[in-house]
């Protein structure tokens, strides 16, 4: 379970202060699946940031479970990520060198888990979003929607509690768009994920249990 | 993971690798064929040396020269005196022939009591003394005196003069002159034999104290056509040739023409009792410098030269290659190390910026700052060492060229102690002068040895050593450590810059 309470992120942009979360209480209980909208600026990047380790807060206190987020260190925030978050991004950002099966096995690479194992998993993880077939592919020898199955594979390889997706549809047509939030969401069932999408799609937020809008760093249920 | 990422890196990132791996290839390349060139001017300094001082030889000592008093026998101008009843009378010509074996020009001798002295000396392994010396025989023929008249100029007109060298009352003279050196026979581990091989017949040994028994240098053998088995007259005595040796050197001569019992040269030269030089070899080569002290400090008077201080007196061409390897080349190679090193740098350092989102990918889906760390230094070592391949490559191409053209670099030695002699014969110049009656010109034929002439103030052994670059184990070490130093700067740096990047900045970039 999530717990945001009086989250403040403010960055020193050239001439001023900019704040990109304002004072921001939230709770998200595990299992959710939650989409959060608004304006480009208003402060969804950041949120998710918060949410997924990646950043601290200004002020306030940001809570993964027992995990005080604001608290740790860079290395115990990486092991957090690591084991118990998975990210899903617009751009997919996948290793432009590395296989399809070599991208899915870096997310266990920080697992110190045995190399047999790691290519065990990774292959289940492609399978399981249709990719069986294209594990020795690179990145650029597949589609769009291909690229977001490798990203979610890797997101989901290592199990982990709570899945961050950045407008992982925003880069897909619409059939592709509507493939790949399925996969998500037979993930979420399957798995009892807690699933936090940023998107400007209203066809994807609508298929959240929960909605959040976000408008210059203030935070409400839509 | 660790191996997969780094291989997949430099193999798509083929452009990016293979210009650093040459930068490094070629800076690495030059740093071996520098060393390894220094390697064998270095060689070829030690072969100059050792064939003048021998092997194993850390410090000499000698007596600087003072000049040469009334009456003395060593060094000095040659004087020859006949008397009147000298020379033999045939045919209206006198033959005349007189031998000298003096201590060399350019030295002075001393006590052997200081041989004792120097192995007194704390440190000493060993130690041996030697009688530096030349022999010069002065030979020629003088005719009957003439019918000539004094002129009004005062000059001799000579009259038709019978008999002399050309049958028409002219004279003729020849210098003979060679070196000789007196060494201890019981032993030659230390001194100037210790870097001769045998060549015919045997050694000197123990036995052949006091005795007339000599050992030639092969070369001056050769030139003098004399061999084993044959005779050499060195002051007038007949001394039977037991052996003859080479320098352990490539094209280089041994010290002296003649090596002959030391008690026989100190008879011979009238130097009872006197040695010229003493070599000596330390008990460990890292106390050089303090025996050199300590020598020093025993034998106030004397003149105490360390290998380094005796290095210093080679010059020629090697010593010109040497310069050049020192100044030059270490500047060079250093000078194209750092460009590497800093191409190596910046290529890592734009590729970590290239890399930014995939770097912040990784730090959000778990990756350390150490891993990512050493991700990218793993890379840049790896970028290094195949530099450093291509360097050795590059370097053993080096190597092989310059041992095939095999440049010939001559190296004298200029010896203070008067141990020159390397086998040169110098034609005798055409001097005239008025040598008797009647109108003859004399002819001096100077058979010079040592590559001394008269008159020279040092005599110098010129060695000419073919240079080859040693191929070692030591070059590759270098390569392989400058290539593993080149990999972990640009990597340190580079993973530095890596591990300084948020993930959340570094995904915002990209978001």
């Amino acid at each position: 379970m999530y717990e945001l309470v009086n989250v403040t992120k403010t960055y020193n942009a050239t001439k001023r202060k900019v704040t990109a979360l304002d004072n921001v209480s939230l709770s998200i209980p595990n299992g959710q699946m939650v989409a959060v909208q608004g304006p480009t600026g208003g402060g969804k990047s950041t949120l998710l940031q918060m949410l997924g380790a990646l950043d601290r807060p200004t002020s306030g206190d940001v809570s993964l479970g027992d995990s005080r987020l604001s608290k740790l260190g860079d290395h115990k925030l990486a092991e957090i990520r690591a084991k118990e978050i998975g990210f899903v991004f617009q751009g997919f950002n996948l290793i432009p060198t590395l296989t399809a099966l070599e991208n899915v096995e870096t997310a266990l690479a920080p697992l110190h888990i045995s190399g047999s194992e790691r290519r065990d998993r990774s292959q289940a993880a492609l399978a399981s979003v249709g990719l069986a077939d294209r594990l020795t592919h690179l990145p650029a020898e597949l589609s769009g929607g291909q690229q977001q199955r490798v990203a979610i594979a890797r997101a989901l390889v290592k199990s982990p509690d709570v899945l961050l997706a950045d407008e992982p549809t925003g880069a897909l047509d619409e059939g592709t768009r509507d493939e790949i939030m399925e996969l998500l969401e037979g993930f979420w069932r399957e798995q009892g994920l807690t699933l936090i999408i940023v998107t400007h799609d209203s066809a994807v937020a609508r298929r959240a249990e929960r909605r959040l809008h976000i408008k210059a760093g203030k935070v409400k249920d839509a | 993971m660790f191996g997969t990422y780094l291989r997949r890196e430099l193999v798509n990132r083929r452009r990016q690798t293979i210009i650093i791996a040459i930068g490094m290839g070629l800076a690495i390349g030059l740093v071996i064929l520098v060393n390894s060139f220094s390697s064998g001017v270095q060689n070829a300094q030690a072969s100059v040396l050792q064939s003048v001082y021998g092997v194993g030889t850390d410090i000499t000592v000698s007596q600087a020269a003072t000049p040469p008093t009334a009456g003395a026998t060593g060094g000095g101008r040659q004087n020859f005196n006949f008397g009147s009843g000298s020379g033999a009378t045939s045919g209206g010509t006198t033959n005349l022939s007189q031998s000298r074996l003096t201590s060399s020009a350019t030295q002075t001798v001393f006590a052997d009591s200081q041989l004792a002295t120097v192995q007194g000396v704390n440190g000493v392994a060993a130690a041996t003394g030697t009688l530096s010396l030349d022999n010069t025989t002065f030979s020629g023929q003088i005719p009957g005196q003439g019918t000539g008249t004094t002129g009004a100029s005062g000059a001799r007109q000579g009259g038709a003069a019978a008999g002399g060298a050309d049958g028409a009352g002219g004279s003729a003279f020849n210098l003979d002159r060679f070196t000789v050196l007196g060494i201890d026979p019981s032993g030659d581990s230390v001194g100037p034999l210790s870097a001769v091989a045998l060549d015919t017949g045997r050694l000197l040994t123990a036995a052949d104290a006091g005795t007339d028994n000599a050992v030639l240098d092969s070369a001056y053998a050769t030139s003098a056509s004399l061999a084993t088995g044959g005779t050499i007259s060195i002051a007038g005595t007949t001394f039977t040739i037991v052996g003859t040796v080479d320098s352990t050197s490539t094209d280089s001569a041994t010290a002296s023409n003649v090596y002959v019992p030391l008690d026989v040269a100190q008879t011979l030269s009238s130097n009872p009792g006197m040695l010229s030089n003493i070599y000596v070899t330390a008990a460990s080569s890292s106390q050089v410098d303090q025996l050199a002290a300590d020598l020093k400090a025993a034998l106030p008077t004397a003149t105490v030269d360390t290998q380094a201080d005796l290095a210093a007196t080679v010059s020629g061409s090697l010593s010109t290659a040497s310069s050049l390897v020192s100044n030059l080349g270490t500047w060079l190679s250093i000078l194209v190390l750092a460009a590497a090193f800093l191409i190596a740098i910046l290529f890592t350092i734009s590729g970590v910026t290239r890399r930014t989102r995939e770097f912040g990918t990784l730090k959000a889906i778990g990756w350390s700052n150490n891993r990512i760390v050493g991700q990218v230094a793993g890379e840049s070592i790896v970028q290094g060492l195949i530099g450093g391949i291509l360097g050795i490559i590059v370097g053993v191409v080096g190597i092989v060229i310059i041992n095939i053209i095999s440049p010939t670099l001559s190296g004298s030695a200029t010896t203070t102690t008067g141990v020159g002699g390397v086998a040169q014969r110098a034609a005798g110049g055409a001097l005239t002068g008025g040598a008797g009656g009647g109108q003859g010109g004399g002819g001096f034929g100077q058979r010079g040895a040592g590559g001394a002439g008269f008159g020279a103030a040092a005599q110098q052994a010129t060695t000419s050593v073919a240079l080859h670059a040693p191929f070692t184990l030591e070059v590759v070490l270098i390569a392989v450590g400058l290539a593993v130093l080149g990999g972990l700067l640009a990597g340190a740096i580079g993973g530095w810059r890596a591990a300084r990047l948020r993930p959340a900045e570094a995904l915002r970039s990209v978001g």
